[in-house]
């Protein structure tokens, strides 16, 4: 289980577009737990709280009751957290094989890495000895972005936003994606989401808002008031 | 051979054994040993200089040539003149490298002047490792010079790769392409401590439908200084492309001067250059795997270089 004890963040570099956070407790222990709210509200802020890219100002983080809120990002991943980057990172030289294989912490087989690919819709073969650089597009390196944190299978994943750049997926593959990695690792998946469909597997949705966590509930209780409240972010002064 | 030029041999050109095919290898300035095939001949030069002439003839069709040169004495330094008669038509494998071993307090030093003549529509694969080691504090310096001439048709496709212990080094390519002639360099070096690294190719596009693809990669680690300089001259209706993409470390330092030349208006030259330290995000997502900062380091250098 995961347990944020009244986690903010503020900017420390001047940079006013940071989001910040406010006081913010939330538990992650069932199976899908959404995170959503408007542009700006500080989700992506905590999904990298919890990965340990950022570290609160003030707060605590626990993970099955230690409190990590110092660990570095290797230590929380080898603790079992995982998080998916909502833009994937590109590297020259680096192949598809290699970043699943040093996902999976272990040399693994062309038929192994294929079987994460092809989970994510990817048809391996012609995946597989790519460079992961700027000759993938978008939505190829979302889909092996997923691939990375299946093939590490921990009890905990984050993923940012997900389903930004899933060209011609469906969201039903990337549901039965996330539904597969439960029945695998048995733990829990933390999705930082827009999309209503998404929503709609969660069992906890936590709505944020100015940094603050506004509302958590089931989706029964949180989706009818969000998507009734829903106002096109442009036309809100 | 003992067991040190083996592994200096094994390093340069992957070889255990004596290998299959033609091959000529060089021990601290003496020959240990060569064989021809019936179709590669490989003999002493006749102008009195050091080295060999290798001539593939036209039948040449899938063949190997192997020319390690193995150095482990220190304070020794030779320039080696090897001149390879590629007839029109042949396809073969080259494979030359330098291995140095040196273990004394002085400079030990290998300058090698590879001379291509490739004839029409012949296939030249040319791989070229460089590696020395030592446990002394002599300085190891390689100067190999390449030139190539390409007639019309022909390609030749050089890998060269100088990954560890090579203190200093002026690495000079030249290549004259005739029409329809294709020439591929990919370069990879990585530099440390205070060694020091200056590449040169110079590659001139004489004939109508001649291509060239350079591409240089390396990583300049600790106080390493690399210099890069690249010229393409384009005389004709030709497609000429460079890259050279560095990652630059520590202290290090890296200057790229490439420069495009272009003499035809119908001449398409493309240069691309990146010089820069290792992104905070790779370094980042191979941490959220597991990797230590250290690890993923390697790891992006490795994939880099690989």
């Amino acid at each position: 289980m995961l347990e944020l004890q009244h986690v903010s963040f503020a900017a420390t570099d001047g940079d006013a577009n940071k989001e910040i956070l406010d006081d913010v407790s939330l538990t992650v222990s069932e199976r899908f737990v959404a995170i959503t709210g408007p542009n700006g509200s500080g989700k992506s802020t905590l999904a990298k709280l919890i990965a340990g890219i950022i570290r609160p100002t003030q707060g605590k983080i626990l993970l099955d009751g230690e409190d990590i809120t110092d660990l570095s990002v290797t230590e929380r991943a080898r603790k079992g957290i995982s998080y998916a980057f909502q833009q994937p990172v590109r590297f020259k030289g680096l192949t598809v094989k290699d970043l699943v294989s040093l996902a999976a912490g272990r040399k693994i087989t062309v038929s192994e890495a294929c079987n994460y690919l092809s989970e994510v819709g990817l048809c391996a073969r012609d995946y597989i000895d790519r460079e992961v650089n700027a000759s993938l597009s978008g939505g190829e390196l979302k889909r092996i972005e997923i691939a990375t944190v299946l093939a590490r299978g921990t009890a905990l994943s984050v993923f940012d936003e997900p389903e930004a750049g899933i060209d011609l997926w469906s969201f039903q593959n990337l549901i039965s994606v996330f539904e597969k990695m439960h029945e695998r690792t048995k733990g829990s998946i933390l999705i930082i989401s827009h999309q209503e469909r998404i929503l709609n597997i969660a069992d906890k949705i936590i709505v944020i808002a100015n940094g603050k966590v506004t509302k958590v509930g089931s989706k029964e209780e949180v989706l009818p008031n969000l998507l009734a409240g829903r106002i096109c972010p442009a036309l809100q002064n | 051979m003992d067991e040190l030029e083996k592994m200096l041999l094994m390093q340069i050109a992957d070889l255990h054994k004596v290998p299959d095919g033609a091959y000529n290898i060089r021990k601290n300035g003496e020959a240990d040993g060569r064989r021809s095939t019936p179709h590669i001949r490989i003999e002493a030069r006749k102008d009195g200089k050091a080295g060999i002439d290798i001539f593939i003839s036209k039948e040449t069709q899938g063949e190997s040539v192997h020319i390690p040169v193995v150095i482990t004495q220190t304070d020794y330094r030779e320039t080696v003149y090897n001149d390879f008669y590629v007839e029109d038509g042949a396809d073969v494998l080259i494979i030359a490298g330098c291995g140095i071993h040196n273990c004394g307090q002085a400079t030990s030093e290998h300058s090698g002047i590879h001379t291509f003549h490739v004839g029409k529509n012949a296939k030249v694969r040319y791989v070229e490792k460089h590696y020395a080691a030592g446990d002394g504090n002599g300085e190891n310096v390689m100067n190999p010079t390449t030139d190539i001439r390409l007639d019309e048709g022909a390609r030749l496709e050089m890998e060269t790769t100088q990954i560890k212990g090579i203190d200093s080094t002026a690495r000079t390519t030249r290549a004259r392409l005739a029409a329809n002639a294709e020439l591929v360099i990919r370069e990879k070096i990585y530099t440390h401590g205070r060694q020091y690294a200056k590449t040169d190719f110079s590659v001139t596009l004489d004939g109508d439908g001649a291509g060239a693809d350079v591409v240089s990669r390396s990583v300049a680690a600790q106080s390493s200084r690399q210099e890069f300089y690249l010229r393409i001259d384009g005389n004709g209706k030709c497609h000429g492309h460079s890259e050279c993409d560095a990652i630059i470390m520590d202290d290090a330092q890296v200057v790229a001067i490439p420069a495009l030349a272009a003499n035809n208006v119908d001449a398409e030259l493309i240069h691309e250059a990146a010089i820069g330290k290792i992104a905070g995000e790779q370094l980042l997502k191979l941490m959220t795997l597991g990797l230590t900062e250290q690890e993923a380091e390697e790891q992006i250098i490795k994939g880099f270089l690989s």
